[in-house]
Order: structure tokens, then sequence, then C-alpha cells
């Protein structure tokens, strides 16, 4: 087509669309929308390309699964499961291994898809935690992606029930039993569920109807609405020059963005296709149609359940009781129920957490470095820790045949380790995190290190520092020197006691603890006092740290 | 476009009193970078060129997908195992193809738009979340307009009627679901086993003699009648028991009581959350579940010894029909399986 | 004065003379004590022979008379599956202590000389007997009646695809990657170590043919969808999603948001 016709057809599009929904507006609005360009803002985009990846995948699957546990006769191309008593549901997943083209294929995708969504969903949620993205005004957005981050969790485990081989039966079998020890209607629930007792025949349409419909929609609704605020609010951006809280610097929507997202999502896509072509997930015909009287060895969740089957595992039986006629299965409702249940919980609340010890109602649209908010960095590698712990003891039986280890000692060991080492990983943490800041203002106020050591005549050695740039130096100095909060006055100068006393003094606690050990950003005049002495010492150097480090300053 | 009109160089900046500034101002963007493709015509060719290549790997990729979906077939006279590697050849052969095609594509964009397209970074203004003090005005002072017009402030009456017709229309939702399953009644607490009960092999085999099991030995047993696999799954459930065979001097009172020569029977399905408790260590005697690692010592009558369970596996006792058959002496004396919350 | 005695006071001198010592030792002593015992008898018969091997190599853990001791079990009974089994696999004799004895993979003993030992032991009182060909034989046993078997006894320890599990304590049910046909028949019947025995009114023999059955067809079989990787399920293929896939995109990411040069 030559270019006149080109243009033609596209004008009379253009005039279509905006005589019927004012499509200029919408390019004027969106079209040049400036995103800022770094590596750590694309991890949101692998989760939301990769659930695009499962929605694409799944639709492929459901044509060919039947989620039913009637019994059937397989009678398909594997082998060794020739005339096996099975469930419908089994069969369908294993005819469409075996005997669909790319079946297989599209399974391994939707597997694979599924592991690197819930991946990408933590890497993320720590991305935005550790920068400090959940600020005001993006609590919301913080909240739905919680919340998102847990239905990710229920999706994957009903998506990998589906298939009612041996593994994930017995998963099912284990979730049963999480239900039937919630106090007081455990077992109402769990027959209400289930259709009566374990296994029943209702569960495989049920979890069907949850996996495609329920949930999906559910996932719509809250991606859209997480965009959605993204789009209004504008993406936060790291500090630097020509970055302030007032402004966005980047590139626009149309065409760059369209071209680097959009890009991305096919290269997403096909690192799953080529993961899926190459390496086996869940190979359910091996497995063989659950039945609950076999159970294999090595008897885990999907890695994302990982972390409460590990808590399980470490459970000491004592702490199931009975009393006043009644069990109370805390060995399973403590790691399964109340574990996650706290820690969603703390995960939610964050924002809302730091911003009563802040105290400050701002906006913030400039992200922080980790190292300058060391308690929160050091919190985050806390969480972080325990979770592998956990994770580590949902695989203790691999850990032992692999490493030559008994299971029994790996779980006594990490039954006190995960007590005692997060704590040492939140002290080491911020402690790192002081240090990291040290060294920015010895960089700020001396210069970068180059390497080059210099002999004077007297015969004195020294290291040449050259000072930073402008732009160098404004990374490491324009975070916001956060102080503790003053000590709330319990009565004013009239001693009327104040009121909202508990508030004020718990800010004031929590303030104390998150600000207490703090190190001040450089600021001009110590830069001055430092250049000073750098002129007075004109012919005698000082080698490099025998100066003063400026001391922590405890909280004022 | 700077975002403020001070000294863009942003050294040791002085205010207009001659005093340091409290803390040091942005200096604002930096000089831009040139690519080679901005500035050489023949690297933004190579470029464009790279841009194509990556495109045309996508179609190759394509391509190979549609050749392998037609060619590699799932018929024709193979054995079991080259039937596999016929279907492993088609994963492969799909699955890089795709990976090729789609790839190609994305890498093609973000090659294009890293190399060729303007990188000259662009600033776009925000503006404050809240709306101005005078849109705010204007729709607190809207909505208190409409709410005195709908008159719900001046009509308790309607107010409070609503609130009662809106808590209860929920209900009928809740009530529906009433039937998606039984109460569980009694349900919980028993199982297939009877007494007299003969004990036959799981997976399809017949009744045992005591004589036929020796010392060591370790046989997985169903009620007669529920020795299919994948059949009854809810009966299997609470059906499932393990039969071990122990020198009779190793069990202690409460093993021995209601065995049978040194042949336990107890219940396979573990009481921490209902895995079958399979794996017997001969030489200690321990019973282990696979799940969380709960271990039952079969000479103490399966008391735990580690682990989260809580109970020990229930008994069966058995005892011997007139020929010889291990048969159940009773039922279970309690409820098989996980604990709940009824379970006293 | 010879060359010899004429460096009698190089300094190296010593240490030449300790070396010369210890080779001239060491030589010595290899001549002099015998070899493993593994001489080719004299006697005609296979029990006789195999009793000089039991009592050179077995007898100081399991005592002269196969009685055994604190820290080895009788042999009487277990017949010549048992020692079939066990030497045959390389797990006896025990090269060190712990918490079970491993497939060595370092058998010491020639096919006969197994046997031998074999005879010996079965001579002490009945057992199990090593089984004929054509009751080990894959090809003569139903795979798919085997893997129900296989799952309802066997997997909970040996994990689905008999790519071995955790047992208590450091102990573990090992893999099944190299073991032959008659190697499983034999740890079947006789239940080595911690495994149970299934003895033959357990798991029939015709079962335990569709058994070894099953297990060759999971063992030769093609992976289709790529790479087992060890088949150990889901934690294997989550340590994948991580080291490959993330990995990966975020490499991807690094490059999608770096400036062109």
């Amino acid at each position: 087509m030559s270019t006149t016709t080109t243009a033609r057809v596209a004008s009379d599009v253009g005039n279509f669309a905006d005589e019927r929904v004012g499509a200029s507006k919408g390019v004027k609005f969106l079209a040049r929308k400036i995103f800022p360009d770094h590596w750590s803002f694309m991890l949101g985009e692998v989760a939301l390309y990769s659930f695009i990846i499962l929605l694409l995948s799944g639709t492929f699957l459901t044509f060919f699964f039947v989620p039913s546990v009637g019994e059937t006769t397989y009678t398909g191309a594997y082998a060794p499961l020739q005339n096996a008593r099975v469930s419908e549901a089994f069969a369908s997943t294993v005819r469409m291994s075996f005997d669909v083209r790319g079946g297989l294929l599209m399974r391994q995708i939707h597997h694979w898809s599924a592991l690197v969504f819930v991946a990408a969903i933590i890497v993320h949620m720590f991305r935005v935690f550790f920068t400090g993205a959940f600020r005001k005004p993006r609590e919301l957005n913080w909240v739905i992606g919680s919340i998102l981050a847990l239905l990710a969790l229920f999706e994957g485990f009903l998506g990998y029930s589906l298939p009612d081989d041996l593994l994930s039966g017995n998963g099912l079998r284990i979730a049963y039993a999480i239900i039937l020890g919630i106090p007081v209607v455990g077992s109402y629930v769990a027959f209400f569920l289930f259709g009566g007792q374990f296994p029943g025949e209702a569960f495989i349409p049920r979890i069907y109807t949850i996996h495609v419909l329920l949930l999906p929609a559910i996932f719509l609704a809250l991606i859209g609405a997480h965009l959605v605020l993204l789009v209004i609010q504008k993406h936060t951006q790291y500090p630097g020059p020509g970055r302030t809280n007032k402004n966005v610097v980047g590139y626009p929507l149309y065409p760059v963005y369209m071209a680097k997202a959009g890009g991305f999502f096919f290269i997403v896509f096909g690192v799953i296709c080529l993961m899926s072509a190459v390496l086996q997930i869940n190979p359910v015909w091996a497995f063989g149609s659950y039945d609950p009287s076999p159970v294999s060895a090595d008897a885990q969740p999907d890695w994302y359940m990982g972390f409460m089957d590990g808590a399980v595992r470490l459970m000491p039986g004592f702490t199931e009781f009975t009393a006043l006629g009644h069990t109370w299965s805390f060995n399973i409702f403590l790691p399964a129920a109340i574990m996650p249940g706290v820690l969603t919980t703390l995960l939610i609340a964050y924002p809302w957490i730091e911003s009563k010890a802040t105290g400050d109602r701002q906006e913030h649209h400039l992200l922080d470095r980790p190292r300058n908010v060391p308690t929160r960095t050091g919190i985050g590698v806390m969480a972080i820790t325990f979770y592998l712990l956990l994770l580590v003891s949902g695989g203790n039986d691999i850990f032992a045949t692999h490493f030559d280890l008994s299971i029994n000692d790996i779980t006594n060991t990490l039954r006190v380790l995960v007590f005692v080492l997060p704590p040492l990983a939140y002290l080491v943490t911020k402690r790192i995190c002081l240090g990291l800041q040290r060294k920015d203002r010895e960089k700020v106020l001396h210069g970068r290190e180059t390497g080059t050591i210099v002999r004077t005549e007297t015969g004195e050695f020294f290291e040449v520092h050259e000072p930073l740039d402008p732009y160098a130096r404004w990374s490491l100095v324009q975070h916001a020197d956060l102080k503790p909060l003053p000590a709330p006055e319990a009565e004013d100068s009239h001693g009327v006691r104040r009121p909202g006393g508990f508030g004020n003094r718990l800010a004031h606690r929590l303030s104390r603890f998150y600000f207490e050990d703090r190190i001040a950003p450089v600021t001009p005049r110590e830069l001055e006092e430092a250049h000073h002495e750098h002129a007075h010492a004109d012919d005698v150097h000082e080698v490099e740290g025998s100066e003063a480090r400026p001391a922590v300053t405890a909280g004022d | 476009m700077t975002t403020s009109d001070h000294d863009s160089t942003g050294l040791a900046t002085v205010e207009p009193g001659g005093e340091l500034a409290e803390r040091f101002e942005n200096p604002g963007l930096p000089a831009h970078r040139h690519r080679m493709a901005d500035v050489d015509p023949q690297a933004a060719r190579r470029a464009e060129r790279q841009v194509a290549t990556l495109f045309g790997l996508s179609a190759v990729g394509t391509i190979l997908t549609l050749v392998a979906y037609f060619a590699v077939k799932f018929e024709g006279d193979l054995t079991d195992n080259e039937y596999l590697s016929r279907v492993q050849l088609s994963n492969i052969l799909l699955g890089t193809g795709l990976f090729l095609a789609l790839f190609g594509i994305g890498a093609g964009a973000v090659h294009w738009a890293k190399t060729l397209m303007p990188d000259e970074e662009r600033i776009e203004l925000r503006h404050d979340q809240r709306g101005s003090d005078e849109d705010r005005a204007d729709a607190v002072a809207i909505l208190k307009e409409g709410a005195a017009e709908s008159g719900l402030g001046r009509r308790p009456l309607i107010r409070n009627s609503l609130i009662a017709a809106m808590a209860l229309v929920p209900l009928p939702a809740v009530a529906l679901l009433r039937d998606t399953g039984p109460m569980p009644g009694r349900q919980l607490e028993t199982s297939p086993w009877k007494k007299g009960d003969r004990l036959v092999r799981d997976a399809g085999g017949g009744p045992i003699k005591a004589a036929d099991i020796q010392v060591g030995s370790v046989v997985h047993v169903m009620p007669d009648g529920l020795q299919e696999t994948g059949a009854k799954l809810e009966e299997r459930a609470k059906g499932a028991v393990l039969l071990v065979r122990l020198n009779p001097a190793d069990l202690n009172e409460a093993a021995t009581a209601g065995s049978y020569d040194g042949i336990v029977a107890y219940s396979k399905i573990c009481t921490h959350m209902g895995c079958p408790v399979g794996l017997y260590e001969q030489q200690t005697h321990h019973l282990l579940c696979p799940c969380h690692q709960s271990t039952f010592d079969v000479t103490k009558n399966c008391e735990v010894i580690f682990g989260p369970a809580r109970r020990p596996l229930p008994k069966l006792a058995i005892t011997v029909d007139d020929e010889g058959y291990l048969v159940a002496k009773d039922g279970f004396t309690e409820p098989i399986g996980p604990s709940f919350w009824e379970r006293a | 004065m010879t060359a010899l005695a004429a460096r009698r006071r190089h300094p190296m001198a010593t240490a030449v003379l300790v070396l010369l010592s210890l080779v001239v030792i060491g030589v010595l002593y290899a001549l002099a004590v015998p070899g493993k015992a593994a001489a080719v008898p004299a006697a005609a018969d296979d029990v006789a022979a195999g009793k000089q091997l039991f009592l050179a190599n077995c007898a100081t853990c399991h005592g002269t008379n196969a009685e055994g001791r604190a820290y080895a079990p009788s042999l009487v009974g277990v017949g010549a599956a048992a020692v079939d089994f066990q030497v045959g696999t390389g797990r006896m004799p025990l090269q060190a202590t712990g918490p079970q004895a491993p497939a060595s993979g370092n058998v010491r003993y020639t096919e006969d000389e197994i046997k031998q030992m074999a005879a010996y032991v079965a001579s002490l009182a009945p057992g199990p007997a090593v089984p004929a060909a054509d009751a080990v034989d894959p090809a003569k046993g139903s795979a798919e009646r085997g893997g129900d078997l296989f799952r309802t006894n066997c997997a909970m320890c040996h994990n689905f695809a008999a790519n071995g599990g955790a047992l208590t304590r450091g102990k573990y049910a090992p893999n099944l990657n190299g073991t032959t046909p008659t190697d499983i028949y034999e740890a079947m019947l006789t239940g080595p170590q911690s495994m149970p025995v299934f003895s033959d009114s357990n798991i029939s023999p015709e079962n335990k043919r569709d058994i070894i059955a099953w297990v060759r067809t999971i063992k030769t079989q093609p992976s289709p969808g790529g790479l087992s990787l060890g088949g150990i399920g889901p934690v294997s293929e989550g340590l994948a999603a991580w080291v490959v896939g993330l990995v990966a995109l975020i490499g991807c990411a690094v490059w999608l948001g770096a400036k062109a040069s």
C-alpha cells in the first residue's frame, strides 16, 4: 500500500473511533504517558504476562480436561496404565498428554507459568517493599497486591489438584485435614466443601469451577484495579539527577513502552515455552490415579505451598490436646492457618505501621534505596529468612537423601533456627545497611577512591580521591533524613491530659524503633568543612581512615 | 525542560544571603548520551538489520512449529518407548519452535526500542492525587445536597427498614449452600471394619493366613470387598490397614493386646493429616509417614515418637478364623484418621 | 673409598635411607600378608569353598558359625538369596559404619565366589533361594499390574518412579537405577536392612515379576516432557522455576532496561 492509502485508511479508522468513543481524548491521555525505565520495574510485568499465559494455555486445557471423578478404565496410549481403573479427570489429563499433539506442551506451559507467576509476584512484592513503593498514595495497591499473592497460592494449589493424581490427591487429603482441624466448625465446613467424607465425588468439579471461573474472574478484576491505580498514580521512580517527587522521568508509552513492554510479553512467553520444551514437570502418568491407600516418598506440594508444609513438619505433636471434651489441633491450626494468617495481616498492614512510625502524610513517588531505610530492609530480610527456613523444612526429606543427613536432625535443627536466624538476619542486615550509609557519606565527603597511589617527596603515601560530580553525588545525598518522632507529653502546659495518648506513645515507640539508629545524609555545610580540612592539610595528607567517623546519632 | 529554574551545576549551593543551603539541590537531568545508532547512520542500519533478523528468526520458529506439529505424528506401529520418544520429540520441537517464534518478536521489538527509538528522557509533571480545594468543596457540597435530596437523614423509617432489608437479603445465598454437603453426623467416627471381616491383601489380593506371614513382613490390607484400587475411595480412605509381624517378645503389653502371635494390625491412615503411613523400618520397628515425618513405634502400640502427630495409630484387634485366615476381632474402637473438634 | 661410602655423610643420605627402608618393608609386608582370601579352593564342594570364604571375610562380624554378633545379625536361615543380594551389590562386606550399608558398586568377589558363599549360608538352615532366570524376566511380567503393586507396597519408601526416599535417622531407601531384576527379587524376598520382608505369600512370585517388569519399564522409559529433574517431584521443579525461569527472565529484564551502546 502506498503511504497515501495508509494515511487515508488510518484517518478513516481514527475518525470512526473518535466519533463514537472519543478516541482522540484517550490518545491524548494515554499515548505519551511517561514511564520510568528500570529492570526492577519489569518484575510485576513478569507476573502479569505469566497470568495471561496461564489464561491462554488454561483455555486450551479446558478443551480436553474432564472435571469428574467418575471411574473409568484407561485405554489411551500410555502402556503402563492400560486397563487401570482411574478417574475421568486423571484419564483425560493423561490422554491430553499423550494423545493430543501439543497437549503435553500446553500442560507444561501452564504449570511452569504458574510456578513463575508466583515467584515473580514474590520478587515483585519484595522490590516494592524494599524500595518503599507501598507508601502513600499506593497503600491500596499494596493491599490489592497482597491479596493477589494470597489468591495465587490457592489458585495454583487447586490447579495442580485437578488431575486427581496420587501426589496432588494426598495434598487434598492434607487440605481436608486442615479444614477438619478448624475448631468448632471444622467438620461441617469440610463436609460442605467436599460434599461429605474424603475424597467424595464433588471436589474435582467444584475445584474446577473455582479454578477456571471464580478465581480468574477475581484476578482479572484485581489486576485491572492494580493497573488502573498504576496509571492514575503514575509509576514511582528511583531517585537521581532530574528526578523529583513532583515529576516522572522516562519514556513515552507510545512507541517506546509499547515496544519494550509488549516485546517483554513475547519474551516471557518464549522463555516459558523453552522451559516447557526441555524440562518435564508434574508427570502425572507416573504417579498414577489417586487412591487413599498408596503414597509416594518425596510427597511435597508445589514450591509456593512449601512454606506451610515446612511449618507443619516442624510442629511438635504435643501442641494438639483434648480439653473440655474436644480436640484442639494446634499442631495443624497453628502452622496452616494462624501463621499464614498473621503473616498476611502484617503484610497487608505494613504501610500503616510505617506511616505511624514516620508520622508523615506526604505523597511519596521517589523510591528509597534500601540501605537508607535499614530497619525496613532488616524486617524484609528477616521475613525472607523465616520463609526460606520454612521452605527448607518442607523439603527436609530431599535434603536428607541428597546430603546424607538425618531428617530428624534437620527437623530439630530447623525448629531452633526458625526462631534464632530471623532476628539475627535482621540485626546483621540493619548493620550492613548502616555501614553502607557510612560508606556513602565517606564517598561524598572525601570523593571516590581512584586506586591511584601517590607518594610525596617526604615519603608519604596517599590515595588520590576524586570528588564526586553533582550528578553522582545527588543519589547519595537526596534521601530524607528521618528522625524519630518527639516523645509525646502526657499533659499540656495547663496540666490537662492530652487525648490520643496511647496512639501518640505507640507512634513514638515505633518511630524510635525505626529511626533511632540512623546516619544523616551529608549536608553542604559538612562538605564545606571537609573541603577545608583537605585544603588545610596541604602538605600533610591525612591517611584515609584516620578521620573520625560521624557518630551514629541517638534519638533526639 | 528542567524542573525548576535553579542553578543546574548543583555545586555547593549558596543562598542569596551568602549562606549554605541546608540540603543539596537536585542538579537536574544529566547531559544526554547518544547511542551509536543516533549518530552513525551505518550503526542505525545495522541495528535495523538486527531487528529484522530477530523478526525473521521468529518467522522461522513459527514455520518450525507448524511443520513439527504435522510431521511428528502420534500414530504408526511403534513400541511403547518409541511412542513416548515420539511424544518427547514433538514436545521439544513444538516448544523450541514456539520459543523462537515468540522470543524473536519480543527481542526484536525490545532491540528496536533500545537502539532506534528516541531515548531522550522526557519529563511529565505529577499532580497531587488530591483534588483542588475547590473541587473538594464542590464534591462535599454535591454529596450533602444529594443526601438531603434522598431524604435518608430526615426519614429514619426508610433508613431503618432499608438496613433491615439489606441485612436480610444475603441470607438465602448462605442457605442455598446447605445442600452442598451432608451434616457430618457420626460419619467421621465409623470405619468399614466389622467383627469377623477377613483381612485381604490390598491391590487385588486374597485373604491371608497367619502362618504365611514371616517375621519382619509388612502386608497392606483392606477389609474383604475393598481390595481393588481406584474404587470406593471413601471407604478405602478409612479401611486401609497395615499388618506387621514381629517377634512377640518385642511387643510391649499394650501392643500385645489384640495381636495374634506377634502379628499386629494398625490403621494405615496417619492420625496427623491422613496420609498413608506406609514406611515400615524392619529393624527399628518404626512406622514413618512420608508427608510430615510423624514416626510411630510398633513395639509400643504405635505411639508417636517423633513428628507433628499426637495420637497413636488406632489398633485393629485381630485373630484367626477356623481356616487360619486373619480376621478382625472387632471394628476400630476409636475414629481413624486426622483429629477433628468433636473427637474427645 | 667407594662412591657410596663417599656419600654417606651427604645431607640427603638420611632421607634416602629412610625411603629405602620403607620401600623394602612395604614390599616384604605385601608379600607376606595374605591377599584377599580368594585363593582358588582345592575343595570341589561349593559349600566347603564358601565356608572358607566366609571364615576369611565374614566371620569377624557375623561369627564363626554365622550366629551373629552384637553388630551383625545372624545369617542362619537368611538363605542364598540374601547372600547373593548383599554381596552381589557390594553392600557386604561392610566398608564403613553408618546408618546403613549402601550399595557400594565395589563388588569384591567373582560370581563363583558369591555362589559359593551363598551355598554355604544356605546350608546352615533353609532360607530363600536365588531366583531362576525366568522368575525375574521383565518380559514375562505385566507392567500394568506391577505399577499398581509398586505404588501400594514400594512407592512410599522408594518414590513413585523408584528414585529413592528418606527414612528416619539418616537411613534411606535407595533408588533402583542400576538394580538388576535379580536384585529386586532378592530384596523383596529377603527384606534387607530396613526393608520389610515381602515373602511369596505376601507378594507372589508372579507379582514380584510384575513389579520387576514395571521397574524396568519406568527406568527405561524416555521422559516425554524433557529432562526429568531427578524425578523427585515438586521440590526440584520449584528450584528449576527460580534458577532457570526467574534468572532468565530477570536477565532479559536487565537487558531490556539497559541503555543501548
